[in-house]
Order: structure tokens, then C-alpha cells, then sequence
């Protein structure tokens, strides 16, 4: 039915196959939309976010999805500015993926806030101290030059290519692509800095203060190396579990080993990094504050086993698994590793948001826990279900493997 | 934003005589109905309703009959060295007024992100849930006038009531004055105590009780050494009160019975009753 928009020399599914594939993530999506309905027409008091937990699932997904997200901006960056050629082969991927991940983050941080209708005074009355603004700035200015990135790879479209002026517009784009993706580079570092310099310069919630050079807590720096660590993995992984669905070779290995080496050197060092800055938060922040370290994890549910999982099996461990070159060449090892680094990315978000919410500072106040409601898990899924979505049909539509013709010749 | 605040003249502040404080609970009733603050039919819900004035119970943790209890009354702390809050604000709809020490909140322009509830140590800022108040009850002939009630999704706090300062600045213009005497403007919970726990005034001007109580070896702030610097100040004469007021690692407390200055300086002098 749609082939003449499928790519040249490729294997599709079937139109009525791909309409059974969408419909769970359809389901996902319609999940999302009426809980957005909801908390956009009753309120925020949908969710089981309080006065305690002022962040909570949607601020993890919101920062675990830019982390993950990061393989867009760093590939890009290794691509065209280091000029590593073998990532041409996977940097549409990579962008798709970065443009739904932070078209996703927008959607959600849209519903979050209260005020939804005074979102544009974050610019207008922005105030310059506010890490956050640092933030919303990089965000809204990065998914403009994701789309900018997004458009030559939509314009590669069988049908859309016929039309001569768009072809040469998509062309001319590809070649200046490595001004955008300069670009992309400085404000995702910032972005991502200014996340985790969020969590950093809350100075008097102790369990996320850190100290840092300048302006700029430890945790701004870490957050930008987190991600760059974890990115190209999440890529990883989107290309690996296409290639599942596909039952195709799409990507060549060099491509993934290059971005699976690049991935271990920057998590190593991230791990090294991230031991210094526990020990001189452990020593200099927290007894600084008259707290220990056990103080924070004296009841509640959110234990030190939470810290032991993230720095032990989901940093330590990838770390090791990808930095030997057997290991990551064996295709089980590389996807666990891949996905304990992701998961580890995921953790450390999430001891920076609800742990240090559930902790009390005050010695008479008590600890707290938190459970989303379904609407919180509807606003969260959808973005993964919108994610699976717009990628599906980015995969069946446009050409964004451009070594799957060769690696899958069509032999009738 | 620059250390040492070049403050103006006045610096509003309060003392919190927990010795007296009986835990009544009327400087939050009080409080409540002087701002507007939104109710709702189940208010058991702590986690979401909105009391700009908490009351804390503490106890000693002893067994019976060493029991001792006591309540902290927490308000907006007002913090003057580089409030937690303010710099996190992304729409800077709250400020550090210099000229009277009050953190203010500007609630239309607030987009409710919540950043800075996330960023106050003291659990002194609250988020509108609902819709402050249902319409078709008739609540809105309780409302002060003075104060503008929020809306939904906007982050609401402690004002020091804002609005009295207002009034009694107004007064004193028309009298043809530009100073305030002390007592003219006092928040709606030092009005209510019964107790008369609450002093309230010029921290900066030295004629005013605070800013002599606040030199009292008992008075002291809530996690002080976060280096927050509220302007809202606690008394108690009893040590283990004292120490819930901040964090200590073993060791680290020093009970203030034990110096001897405060023994000569405070003790011994006529008036010391007076504290």
C-alpha cells in the first residue's frame, strides 16, 4: 500500500504487519495523552507529586532520556567535527534518537510545570542565576538544530527526493552540517552541564551539594561526561534492538565497536572521576553539614544499595566489560554492558532527584517515599511509545541505515 | 550574587520562644486566614496542604517519665546570605527585598516548576494542587483583602505578611512619618500567640527586643551551618532543643550551660528574666 515511500533496494514489512507493530505504542501514546488531559484540565494533583517530592518520575525520565539522548550531539560531534567516518554510517540513527529524546523531555517538562501557559516566561523574565535556565535555553535552542538535522535525513524519502528543489535543499544542508552539529555540541554540553549543575547548587540540601570550580558545582561536569559516556550505548542499543526486530545486519561493527571503545575510555574515566568526587563529597559536603554518610540512608526505601548499583554493577562492571576488546566484540557482553551503563546513568538521575528529596534535612523532619500514580506512568510511557513510534517509521520510510542495502543484498 | 548583601536600613525578624511555644497551633490558624491560604475539605493530607506556619513535634526521645516534648513553629526562614530559593528561580518571581530582609514571591509570575521547593531545606514552600478555593461556597467573603489569593500551580510561602508592612508604612506616611515604631508591623502569628513566643521586628535596628535576643547564648537557627542565615531565630533553654535545631556529628554539639561567659553574661545580670 505505501510502497512507493518505502526506500529503494530495502525489505519492508508489510503495510497491515506495520500497523500491528504501531498499535501498542499507540495504545502507549493514547495512555499519555489522556493523563496529559488530565493534569492539564484538573491539575498537577493527578500525579502523587507533594510538597516533598516537588520533582519526581517525570524529572528522571525528563533527565534520563537527555542523557541517553546524548549519543546525538557526541556522534555528531566525533562525525563531522573529529571526522570519524565510520559514524556515518549510524549518525541518522543517532539524531532520530537524540530528536525524540529531547522532543519527548519538552513534551513532558510542558506538563510538569504547573503554569503551563507561562512557559515562555522562562525567557522572559529569565533569571540569568538559575541553572535552569541554562537549562530550558540549551534544550529549546538544541531541538531546533535537532529538527535542522532531522530534515536532510526526512528529505532522503523516496518521494519527498523526486521533488528537485527539496533534494537540493536536503544536499545542500548535509553539506553544512558540520556547523550544526558544532553547534549542537556547545549547547548539549551546557545543557547537560547545567542539569547536573541543577542538583549541584542546591547548596543546602546536602546529599546533592557539591563543591566545583567557579560557578560550576562538580556535578555540571560530571552530568556532561555521564552522558557522553552512556549516549553512544543507548545508540547502541536502538541500533542493536532494530537489528532484533529487522532480523537484519544494519549497522557495519566497526561503527559500533568504534562508538563501544569511544564509550569505555569516557566511562572509565567518568567512574574514576565520580569515585574522587563521592570521597570529596563524603569527606568536605556532608560532615560539613554535620551529616555522615550512612545518615542519608538511615530509613525509607531508597538504601545505599541504590549508590552500590550504580557505581559497582551498572559502572564499574560496563567499564570493564567494554574496555576489553574480546568482551565487546562478543555481541551478549556488549549489550549488557551497554545496558548497565544506560541503567547506571538512569540510577545516578534518579539518587539526584528522589533520594535527595526523600532525605530530610531538618534533624525532626522525617524521611519520605514516593509512588507515581498511572497518570505519571502514562506521561512518562508515551514518550517511550512515541519513541518507538516515530523511530519505526523513520526506519521504514527513510534510508537512515545507509549500509543495510549492502549488508542485505536482495536476492530474488 | 555578591556575599554581604548591601542591606538597607531594616532587616524584619522574628524570635520563636520554643520554652513558651505550647503547640496550640493558632500562629498557623492565624497565619491562615490572615493570607488567604487555600483549604481544603480533608487537610490530613500533609504532604499537600499548604501551612506557610508548621508546627514541628519534637521530642527528647526519652523513655516515661524523662518525656519531654516540644514544637518547633516554622515559618519562611527569610534566609539573607544567598537564599536557596531565589538564585534557582528560573522566572525570578522571587526576590531578596534588600531593604526590609523579606523573601517575596511573586505569584503570576511563577510558572511552577518547583525548583525552589526542591532546593529549600526547611519545607517552607508550597505548591498550589488544586484551585485555591471552590467557588460556589461563599469563601470568598473570608478573604483579606490585602492579600491576593493564588492560583493553581503557582508555589506560595510565607510573606512575613508582607501586606502589614504595607499598612503600617502607609499609616506612618500619613502621619508624617518615615520610621516605624516598633510593634507597628508584627506578622498575623505574633499577633495570635497566647504565649507570646513570637517576637517580631527589626533585626538591624538595635532598640528592638530581637535584635537583643538574638545575642542570647540560647537563641539559635535551624541548620545554621548550611550558612543560609535565617532570619527567623529559636530560643530554648534546654540542650537537647538546641541541638534538634541543626545537625551534629558525634562530639560536635557544645551545650551552652557549660561555658561560663554565658553563666556570668546572662545568669547573673538583673533582667536576665526578661529573655
Amino acid at each position: 500500500m505505501d510502497s512507493p515511500l518505502l526506500p529503494h533496494g530495502v525489505k519492508r514489512c508489510s503495510t497491515w504487519a506495520f500497523f500491528f507493530w504501531t498499535l501498542p505504542w499507540l495504545a502507549l501514546l493514547a495512555w499519555g495523552g489522556l493523563s496529559a488531559f488530565l493534569c492539564l484540565w484538573k491539575g498537577l494533583n493527578q500525579t502523587n507529586m507533594s510538597n516533598v517530592f516537588a520533582f519526581a518520575l517525570w524529572i528522571v525520565f525528563d533527565l534520563a532520556v537527555i542523557a541517553l539522548g546524548a549519543g546525538a550531539f557526541f556522534t555528531g560531534f566525533l562525525t563531522y567535527i573529529i571526522g570519524k567516518k565510520e559514524l556515518k554510517n549510524i549518525i541518522s540513527t543517532a539524531v532520530i534518537i537524540g530528536f525524540i529524546c529531547y522532543s519527548g523531555a519538552m513534551a513532558m517538562l510542558g506538563i510538569d510545570i504547573g503554569q503551563p501557559i507561562r512557559g515562555w516566561f522562562i525567557f522572559w523574565h529569565a533569571n540569568i542565576h538559575s541553572m535552569l535556565v541554562e537549562v530550558s535555553f540549551c534544550i529549546t535552542c538544541y531541538l531546533m538544530v535537532l529538527a535542522i538535522e532531522f530534515i536532510p535525513i526526512i528529505l532522503e524519502n523516496r518521494k519527498l527526493e523526486e521533488i528537485k528543489e527539496l533534494r537540493i535543499f536536503g544536499h545542500n544542508l548535509h553539506e553544512i552540517m558540520a556547523v550544526f552539529a558544532a553547534t549542537g555540541t556547545f549547547l548539549s554540553f551546557f545543557h547537560q552541564g547545567s542539569l547536573g549543575g541543577m542538583f549541584g547548587v542546591m547548596y543546602a540540601r546536602p546529599f546533592a551539594a557539591r563543591e566545583g570550580f567557579y560557578i560550576w558545582p562538580w556535578t555540571f561536569f560530571l552530568f556532561v561526561l555521564s552522558a557522553i559516556a552512556c549516549g553512544p550505548c543507548f545508540t547502541i542499543l536502538c541500533t542493536k534492538l532494530t537489528e532484533f526486530f529487522t532480523r537484519k545486519k544494519l549497522v557495519p561493527d566497526s561503527a559500533i565497536q568504534l562508538l563501544a571503545k569511544i564509550s569505555a575510555w569516557l566511562i572509565s574515566l567518568y567512574m574514576v572521576l565520580k569515585i574522587a568526587d563521592y570521597l570529596g563529597w563524603m569527606y568536605g559536603v556532608v560532615p560539613r553539614a554535620g551529616l555522615t554518610f550512612e545518615s542519608f540512608f538511615r530509613e525509607g526505601p531508597y538504601g545505599v544499595y541504590l549508590v552500590v548499583c550504580e557505581m559497582i554493577f551498572c559502572g564499574i562492571l560496563p567499564a570493564i566489560i567494554l574496555m576489553v576488546p574480546k568482551a565487546r566484540q562478543n555481541q551478549g557482553w556488549l549489550i549488557i554492558a551497554c545496558l548497565l551503563n544506560c541503567i547506571g546513568i538512569v540510577l545516578n538521575r534518579f539518587l539526584f532527584i528522589i533520594v535527595t528529596l526523600a532525605i530530610p534535612v531538618m534533624p525532626f523532619d522525617r524521611f519520605w517515599g514516593y509512588l507515581p500514580t498511572w497518570q505519571e506512568w502514562g506521561i512518562g510511557l508515551a514518550v517511550v511509545g512515541y519513541g518507538f513510534l516515530l523511530f519505526s517509521a523513520a526506519y521504514r520510510y527513510l534510508p537512515i541505515f545507509p549500509k543495510e542495502r549492502e549488508l542485505n543484498p536482495i536476492t530474488e | 550574587m555578591k556575599k554581604g548583601n548591601d542591606h538597607g536600613k531594616h532587616k524584619y525578624g522574628m524570635v520563636i520562644n520554643i520554652d513558651k511555644c505550647t503547640g496550640c497551633g493558632t500562629c498557623m490558624v492565624a497565619c491562615a486566614a490572615e493570607n488567604n491560604v487555600a483549604v481544603r475539605a480533608d487537610q490530613s493530607d500533609k504532604e499537600r496542604t499548604i501551612t506557610w506556619m508548621r508546627l514541628y513535634k519534637i521530642s527528647n526521645g526519652k523513655e516515661f517519665p524523662h518525656t519531654e516534648v516540644s514544637y518547633f513553629p516554622r515559618p519562611c526562614m527569610h534566609c539573607d546570605h544567598h537564599p536557596p530559593c531565589v538564585s534557582v528561580c528560573v522566572a525570578t518571581a522571587t526576590k531578596l527585598d534588600f531593604n526590609t530582609g523579606i523573601v517575596s514571591q511573586i505569584y503570576t509570575r511563577c510558572i511552577g516548576c518547583r525548583y525552589c521547593q526542591a532546593a529549600c531545606p526547611y519545607g517552607a514552600r508550597y505548591f498550589n494542587w488544586w484551585d485555591a478555593f471552590p467557588q460556589d461556597k461563599g469563601m470568598d467573603r473570608y478573604l483579606t483583602p490585602e492579600v491576593s489569593p493564588r492560583m493553581r500551580g503557582v508555589v506560595e510561602k510565607c510573606t512575613f505578611c508582607h501586606h502589614r508592612l504595607m499598612r503600617a508604612k502607609t499609616l506612618a506616611y500619613t502621619e508624617d512619618r518615615r520610621e516605624l515604631e516598633e510593634g507597628e508591623y508584627v506578622t498575623a502569628c505574633t499577633e495570635a500567640c497566647p504565649a507570646q513566643a513570637i517576637t517580631f521586628g527589626d533585626l538591624s535596628n538595635p532598640e528592638h527586643k530581637v535584635s537583643k535576643l538574638i545575642k542570647h547564648p540560647f537563641t539559635f537557627r535551624l541548620l545554621e551551618r548550611i550558612g543560609t542565615e535565617p532570619k527567623v531565630y529559636y530560643h530554648s533553654s534546654r540542650d537537647w532543643v538546641r541541638k534538634l535545631g541543626d545537625n551534629f556529628l558525634p562530639g560536635e554539639y557544645t551545650p551552652v550551660v557549660n561555658q561560663s561567659w554565658a553563666e556570668e553574661e546572662w545568669s547573673t545580670k538583673p533582667g536576665r528574666d526578661e529573655f
